[in-house]
């Protein structure tokens, strides 16, 4: 891949001095001696990159959290440099069917959705989840969602408005992400509904795939694809000065900045999107900011322990689910000590890597138990997931706190 | 605050205790993660020194542009005590005025005003009997040299030291050749590797010697491991720092950030600051670049804590010029004529003081002394004035520096 962008990423390596400090807050290091660590594979090992030198396949380890660039101190764009390498490991290797798969959530949505009691009957039936791993290495245990039915994009036609440039402000724009559209169409309608709480309109515009799980398992060329052709479905809303908003706190960000800087894509219709997108407890800690939140609210008379994902993390706004709970009369949200809870979008399904993600959680997952309290809170959906599966109990996207405090649930 | 280095945690946590509402944003984690864990406060003025305090009184009269002239040597006394009890875990232990002699990561005497109780027993200043123990998967610890150097020191008269070197391959991740600093601490947390490990030190030294180790004994549970195995093996043991990464700086940097959020302080790590607006001499609002877009972060107070060149505070372009990344403010660098750098890499390097100079309440200053903006503070090595690595100076200039600003915020607001 000759990229200018690529190149930028490349150059950034030269500002590595070895401290190690990304090495200390990776966690998959920490957990298995297979990964050996972000400087190693990346700032390191890319020196021997290029030409005809392949790169190191304990790369494929990476689960790309993306921890590592974010406490660089100087400046080196690691996770994007090996999430480069990453791609051409897999361009060179190979990609599987499985790593096919499971990188199109789309694809799999839409199998299971029309059919979506056998479909949720299949993947919780013991002897096919053997089968599963066996025909195509997704670990039997590792957290699946369950279909919803009827996608929330068809349960919500009738909000499929054309742009309004004479009153943006009021209007904003939701973007659901696959998450919502055929497994949490719940999160979703909550969403819609705390934004309509604070006087905001919701359009829901017609709107695809992200791309990210391409992205993360390799395939660069589809994941392009597919995030120019969502930023095209976007970009007229952010032209007539809508903002757009999203529940899915990993592909907001790739909107906002990983389609750029890690796949280089570089076209004003991303651009446009990218200015306009914001995370939704960014959003509503804004409108707060502003003093436009509706801060009526009743009690919520809980303690919940509250992860920030490493996606979430990335976008560079703090922990503003915190600062919203904390509007909360009686509720008393506390922030997990543990950078990832394992499983990376796609990472934590796969057969070799699945005690990896398990092990990079454990801590997480203690300290959720040891809480006692009925539920957990996360921003991101497959982290949820995983949450959820590994300490037995629901974990919720933190608009749902919100959405029982303004008492609509 | 911007900065997550010493300095910018000390002010956030001091801000935060005092009711404020208190944002640190950063673009990285700060220099912590990189230092032994101790806390210098003045090693070498220019040569070894004992007295910390009073050599510190010494050093600002001859040179009232050092950052502990603007300070000043009772804040530091101040800051020190209220620091340690902001960090109980880490168990620091001095010896009142004086400086501990601790070896150095290769078994140099190092001057040091404060270490952790798991390091202070390597105290070299009345000598003693050490035996040097290497873990065989932790390539970045030398014992054979820390001993060899330890015998050769360059000690107080009549204090006399013996070293020899012992190895153990206790690992947490047997048949591996080379396992990290943090991987043997992590493992050391939990107690079946901690029994494994006391057993292997077991026999290896003689009633009378002390067990040098090097300083991977736990993380978050640092303490309990080090009683642990002291108890274990019937000896005293002490830690001596690593090369980077060092596990002793991570916990000091754990237990004040913990020390932070509980004060209610935010963090927002991953942000560049590119600037300010503000008018009227006082600035309203810092910008930061975040994924998507540059925003404004409103503030009544802001405390510069960028460290210096080497956390990207401070910028020299290839015409020599130097440059303040976030405010571009006045940059007090090498007189004229003075040579900016000498050729050995440890002697004086006075481009390496450069940084922003302050007034007593630690407030970035324009040529005629007057404040840049009356509520921007600044603290740490952004602070010019000083070569922290040479000195031994850095923690304290930092923590009374940081500590300082913040109180003359709290005193402003
Ligand atoms: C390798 C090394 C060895 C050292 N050894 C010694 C020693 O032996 N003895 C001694 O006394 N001192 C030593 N020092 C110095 C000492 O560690 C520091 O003086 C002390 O830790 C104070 O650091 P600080 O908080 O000022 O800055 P740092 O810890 O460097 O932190 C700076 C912070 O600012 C952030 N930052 C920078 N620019 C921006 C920006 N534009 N926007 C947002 N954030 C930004 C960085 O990401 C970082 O979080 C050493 C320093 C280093 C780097």
């Amino acid at each position: 891949m000759t990229h200018q962008l690529h190149e930028l990423m490349r150059d950034s390596l030269d500002h590595c001095v070895k401290c190690t400090i990304c090495e200390t807050y990776c966690p998959v290091a920490a957990a298995t001696p297979l990964f050996p660590g972000p400087k190693y594979v990346g700032p390191q090992a890319e020196r021997y990159r290029g030409g005809d030198a392949n790169a190191d396949a304990s790369l494929d380890y990476c689960s790309s959290c993306g921890i590592c660039t974010q406490v660089c101190p100087q400046g080196v764009k690691i996770a994007e440099i090996n999430s480069q390498a990453k791609a051409e490991l897999a361009q060179e290797r190979g990609v599987s069917l499985r790593d096919r798969l499971i990188a199109r959530p789309t694809l799999a949505g839409w199998m299971g959705a029309p059919v979506w009691p056998v479909a949720n009957w299949t993947t919780s039936f013991g002897p096919f989840r053997l089968l599963l791993e066996k025909v195509l290495r997704i670990h039997r245990k590792a957290p699946m969602p369950r279909w919803a039915g009827r996608t929330f994009q068809s349960r919500t036609r009738a909000r499929r408005r054309a742009p309004n440039p004479s009153a943006p402000q009021r209007q904003v724009v939701f973007f659901h992400g696959c998450a919502a559209n055929f497994y949490e169409p719940g999160t979703g309608a909550m969403a819609v509904q705390v934004l309509e709480h604070n006087g905001l309109e919701v359009i829901i515009p017609k709107q695809g795939c992200c791309g990210l799980p391409l992205q993360s398992n390799g395939q660069y060329d589809a994941a392009r694809a597919y995030v120019r052709r969502l930023a095209a479905q976007l970009a007229p809303y952010a032209r007539a000065g809508h903002d757009i908003v999203a529940t899915s706190t990993s592909c907001g960000l790739m909107l906002k900045r990983e389609a750029h800087e890690i796949l280089g894509v570089d076209d004003d219709d991303l651009k446009v999107v990218s200015e306009r997108m914001f995370d939704i407890c960014e959003y509503l800690v804004m409108l707060d900011e502003r003093g436009e939140l509706n801060r009526d609210m009743q009690p919520v008379d809980m303690e919940v322990p509250y992860h920030a994902p490493c996606q979430q993390r990335g976008h560079g706004v703090g922990t503003p689910a915190m600062e919203l709970m904390a509007l909360v009369p009686g509720l008393r949200a506390s922030q997990v000590d543990a950078v990832c809870c394992g499983v990376a979008g796609t990472y934590g399904l796969k057969a070799e890597k699945y005690d990896i993600a398990m092990e990079v959680g454990r801590s997480l997952f203690d300290q959720v138990r040891a809480s006692g309290a009925p539920l957990s809170v996360c921003d991101s959906e497959t982290c949820r997931w995983q949450i959820a599966a590994a300490t037995d109990r629901p974990s919720v996207h933190p608009v749902e706190m919100l959405h029982r405090a303004y008492g609509l649930g | 605050m911007i900065g997550a280095g010493l300095a910018g945690l000390v002010a956030g946590v001091r801000l935060a205790e005092g009711g404020m509402r208190v944002t640190l944003v950063a673009k990285g984690v700060g220099s912590l993660n990189l230092s032994p864990g101790v806390i210098d406060v003045l090693g070498y003025a220019p040569g070894r020194v004992d007295a910390p305090r009073e050599a510190i009184g010494r050093l600002v009269a001859e040179r009232p542009d050092h950052p502990y002239a603007r300070i000043g040597a009772d804040a530091v006394e101040e800051a020190l005590a209220w620091f340690t009890g902001r960090v109980p875990q880490m168990r620091y232990r001095g010896d009142g005025p004086r400086n501990l002699l601790l070896p150095s990561a290769v078994g140099v005497p190092r001057p040091t005003a404060l270490a952790p109780a798991s390091m202070a027993g390597a105290d070299l200043r009345g000598g003693g009997r050490f035996v040097a123990v290497g873990l065989s998967g932790l390539k970045d610890f030398y014992p054979r040299l820390l001993a060899d150097n330890l015998t050769r020191a360059d000690l107080p008269e009549g204090a006399t030291v013996t070293a020899r070197h012992a190895e153990i391959s206790a690992s947490p991740r047997p048949g591996r050749a080379d396992v990290a600093g943090q991987v043997y601490a992590r493992a050391l947390d939990d107690p079946p590797f901690r029994a494994e490990f006391a057993a292997a030190l077991r026999g290896l030294a003689e009633p009378g010697e002390t067990i040098l180790l090097p300083a991977v004994l736990g993380t978050a549970r640092a303490g309990e491991v080090f009683d642990e195995l002291q108890e274990r093996v019937g000896l005293a043991i002490a830690e001596v720092p690593t090369v980077p990464p060092s596990v002793a700086g991570m916990r000091l940097n754990t237990e004040l950030a913990g020390a932070f959020a509980r004060a209610g302080g935010r963090v927002v790590l991953g942000v560049e600051a590119v600037g300010a607006t503000g008018a009227d001499g006082r600035i309203s609002g810092i910008l930061i670049r975040d994924a998507a877009r540059t925003r404004e972060l409103p503030a009544d107070a802001v405390v510069l804590a960028t460290g210096g060149f080497s956390a990207g505070g401070i910028e020299l372009d290839s015409h020599g010029a130097l440059r303040e990344v976030v405010l571009d403010l006045p940059v007090s660098g090498p007189p004229e004529g003075v040579p900016p750098l000498s050729e050995r890499h440890l002697d004086h390097q006075p481009l390496m003081a450069s940084g922003v100079a302050v007034d007593g309440m630690l407030r970035p200053v324009g040529p005629g002394g007057e404040p840049v903006w009356d509520n921007l503070y600044a603290a740490g090595t952004i602070v010019a004035g000083a070569e922290p690595w040479r000195e031994k100076s850095g923690e304290g200039i930092a923590i009374a520096g940081a500590y300082r600003a913040a109180g003359a915020i709290l005193e402003e607001t």
